[in-house]
């Protein structure tokens, strides 16, 4: 009876150490999700452009063709040269006739997401060893630009 | 049989009892690392912290920002003391946010940071730190976490009572912890004429409740004493602000003595509404006087340095209503409002009991004039008839108070180096827990407000002795971080700190965060120096002075290749940062510049001056890791002796011709 007895007494106090020990690492802190609230930030981060969303017309918007070369002073000049000359990347001339509007309008507004999927962009990235600057440029502005590398590779 | 074999049984299981005791708690390699009370301070790589805590730097003259509960150092902000790394002081832009009336002052002691609040809430906007030494209070911005307007207390010496806030930021005050002469009054006196020459002063600066700038409304003139800590009474104390003074013997030596004679100093209550009435009535006296008044614009990228030479002064001698004076035992430190508003907690630092005021008592006491005499024209209130009760021995040296949610206030107890955690209406200590040293000021997330956030509480410590790795013979000082959301206070972590901390605030993450700016935009840059893209990078000569307009991009500069500057020019590099993404700084420096470095963020454009002593050829290069061929970005000036021809040229990319040679 005695022994039963100890053995209970000991039962309990190892359940005891059990239990006092699982509290201290329970943790009451329900973590708000702050990352999440830094996504509501005003920057551009285009979404992805699809075939259909760029169209192009004839002759050139004369309006677009020097909005983007203004954009073009700010925010390129210092990587790209107008002519094939590279820099910190590619020249841009005949850029049009070499890649597709809707690759370039990507390339600017979703930097991020052609050097993560796509192979050319891959390519452009072990050649230049730069990754492209997100610049902040907004999709009118970039279509702007599609303009102005036309304009820069002849097109009237 | 039976019974040995429950014998062995016994022994076998009192064995495993004692070998589970051993194991239980031992630490288990870094997996099981952050397990127990570890855990609640352990925040994952790549998670952030729920709090900011901003602490202030003391001797620094800075402020830094640390996660909760991590402790991990965020960021220091550069407030009144240069900062090399950040050309905070250094740059052209920055240099005017650290004038004042005795010039550029490159230091200062920074002590009690305060949020800004909206209905006696932390709403996250600003965050005020006062500089104790050339009395000033320094706005931060929390958009940028920037210093963005400092201003200049006229009148006062050691601005310590300060940078407390009222419930919806209208005003932040400050209080002159040595009194002296006025401004406009000869200072060249006795200085055992104090009782006659030297006055106290509080001061009240209106706060734009929009941009947040800061204006001195009204100074209060008051008997020369000296004032050390207060905050606002907010919801039914709201239009009251607390003051705790010490030295009302109104020595000038040995204030280690001589100003610890009598029993009782005062908590100094004034009734800002009424001063707001008088101020409109014309009542305050024009003061002529000199002070700075210092702005930063996001928009120029520079600072403004304004000289203000009036303020308002009203003389509580003079004025009835307007200030009362509640004696408080022995030289009172803190002066801490309880989220209520309805009690007023005086730290007295050499007495035994802490009193608790209660202000329906101390609205009821000036209505029957229970008054004890008057202290140079101010009315003294009867102790008793202010008095909610005094909490009984709480601990030795009890300094400063704050609350938390649940109706507790937490005392830190300086010279019995512990935290004493009572109940506010009923007094009674509930517990005390240890600090590891001698704890000047602690920290409850919105302990100050009206709603507080309680579940932390951070100690900032004065000596660390054996806490820590020695380092010669100057040790680090110390925050200790408290789970404060059981009945008993637990300690959970202990962090260095950058300089010496006094006062810190905390808000939680989600107030602030969000309003992070990542960038300028380079569009709205209107510094006068702006070079908005490559094409308008130029070098000017305009006499002895050089303008270089010149930009960064990962990774190089524009121009990089500088002629035609002559020793002894006077040498301005404008640098625009063109970069428009998040965490993308490029630095700036010159071989033997006399300054610092610059740090320039995206879209901005800071300015080095420098001055070539010498002729010869002079690297520059960029300072912040930005790119694979970060290492790249570097560029020379040449520097021709003070007669020279060499015209001024400059470039970026072009090759020499194969036999160019001069």
């Amino acid at each position: 009876m005695k022994p039963l007895k100890l053995l209970a007494f000991f039962t309990l106090i190892f359940l005891f150490f059990l239990i006092s020990c699982k509290e201290g690492v329970k943790n009451d802190t329900k973590p708000i999700d702050v990352q999440e609230l830094t996504k509501d930030q005003p920057e551009t981060h285009g979404t992805e452009l699809k075939e259909g969303d760029i169209a192009l017309s004839n002759p050139l918007d004369q309006t677009m063709v020097s909005t983007g070369k203004a954009a073009y002073e700010l925010k390129c000049q210092s990587c790209h040269r107008l002519t094939e000359e590279k820099l910190v990347g590619p020249g841009w001339k005949n850029v049009t006739k070499t890649r597709q509007p809707l690759w370039i309008m990507n390339m600017i507004t979703n930097v991020d997401m052609m050097l993560e999927t796509d192979p050319e962009a891959q390519k452009l990235l072990e050649q230049c060893l730069v990754r492209m600057p997100n610049q902040n440029i907004t999709k009118d502005d970039a279509r702007s630009l599609i303009e102005f590398m036309r304009s820069n590779d002849g097109e009237k | 049989m039976r019974t040995f074999e429950l014998k062995k049984l016994q022994y076998l299981l009192i064995a495993a009892f004692a070998f589970f005791l051993l194991e239980s708690c031992k630490s288990k390699g870094t997996q099981s690392a952050a397990s127990g009370d570890a855990s609640k301070a352990y925040v994952a790589p790549g998670k952030y912290d729920e709090f900011y805590n901003f602490v202030s730097g003391g001797f620094s003259g800075q402020m830094s920002v640390y996660g909760l509960p991590s402790g991990r150092l965020l960021r220091v902000i550069p407030v009144f003391s240069t900062d090399p790394e950040k050309g905070w002081g250094f740059s052209e832009e920055t240099k005017p946010m650290l004038n004042t009336s005795h010039g550029f002052v490159p230091w200062d002691d920074a002590h009690h940071p305060e949020l800004s609040q909206t209905n006696g809430e932390v709403d996250g906007r600003w965050v005020f730190i006062n500089g104790n030494n050339t009395p000033r209070i320094a706005r931060i911005d929390l958009k940028t976490f920037r210093t963005a307007e400092i201003i200049e207390i006229p009148n006062s010496a050691g601005n310590h009572s300060s940078a407390f806030v009222t419930e919806n930021t209208e005003y932040v005050v400050a209080g002159t912890r040595f009194s002296i002469p006025p401004d406009d009054a000869n200072g060249d006196v006795p200085i055992d004429s104090y009782k006659q020459n030297f006055k106290g002063n509080v001061s009240f600066l209106s706060v734009d409740p929009k941009e947040g700038n800061m204006k001195i409304a009204f100074q209060i003139r008051t008997p020369g004493v000296n004032f050390d800590l207060s905050h606002a009474g907010k919801g039914p104390s709201h239009g009251w602000f607390f003051f705790s003074c010490y030295n009302s013997e109104q020595a000038n030596t040995l204030l280690e003595v001589n100003a610890s004679q009598r029993d009782k100093d005062f908590i100094m209550a004034v009734n800002w509404k009424k001063a707001e009435e008088y101020v409109k009535q014309g009542k305050g006296r024009k003061q002529a006087v000199r002070y700075a008044h210092n702005t930063y614009s996001d928009k120029t990228h520079s600072a403004t340095s304004t000289i203000e030479t009036e303020i308002t002064v009203l003389d509580s001698k003079e004025l009835a209503d307007l200030v009362y004076l509640i004696p408080c035992p022995k030289s009172p430190h803190g002066c801490d409002v309880d989220p209520t508003g309805e009690y007023i907690v005086g730290s007295g630092k050499l007495a035994a009991l802490m009193p608790v005021y209660s202000f329906t008592k101390l609205q009821k006491a000036i209505a029957d004039k229970a008054f004890d005499g008057d202290y140079e024209g101010i009315p003294v209130i009867k102790y008793e008839a202010a008095l909610h009760g005094e909490v009984q021995k709480p601990g030795l040296g009890p300094l400063h108070t704050e609350f938390d949610n649940n109706g507790n206030a937490y005392t830190s107890m300086f010279v019995s180096s512990e935290v004493v955690k009572w109940n506010v209406k009923s007094l009674q200590v509930l517990d005390r827990v240890p600090t590891y040293y001698s704890i000047g000021h602690l920290m409850v997330p919105g302990g100050d407000s009206r709603k507080p956030f309680g579940k932390y509480l951070v100690a900032y410590n004065k000596i660390t002795k054996d806490r820590y790795l020695p380092t010669g013979p100057e040790l680090t000082q110390s925050a200790q971080l408290y789970d404060i959301s059981g009945d008993k206070m637990k300690l959970i972590l202990d962090f260095p700190t950058i300089g010496e901390p006094h006062y810190a605030q905390a808000a939680p993450a989600a107030l602030i965060n969000k309003n992070s700016v990542k960038f300028f935009k380079i569009e709205e840059n209107e510094h006068p120096y702006v070079t908005k893209g490559e094409g308008q990078a130029k070098v000017v000569r305009d006499g002895k002075k050089v303008h270089v307009y010149i930009t960064s991009i990962r990774s190089h500069f524009n121009p990089d290749n500088i002629e035609g500057v002559k020793v002894g020019d006077e040498v301005y590099f404008h640098l625009t940062n063109l970069e428009q993404d998040w965490d993308v700084p490029h630095g700036f420096a010159i071989k033997g510049a006399n300054n610092a470095e610059l740090l320039i963020m995206p879209g901005e454009t800071q300015t080095l001056k420098w001055i070539p002593e010498k002729v010869g050829m002079f690297p520059m290069y960029c300072t912040d890791f930005c790119s694979a061929l970060h290492q790249e970005m570097q560029g020379y000036i040449r520097v021709s002796p003070a007669g020279s021809n060499v015209p001024i040229s400059f470039s970026m990319g072009k090759t020499p011709a194969p036999s160019a040679a001069k």
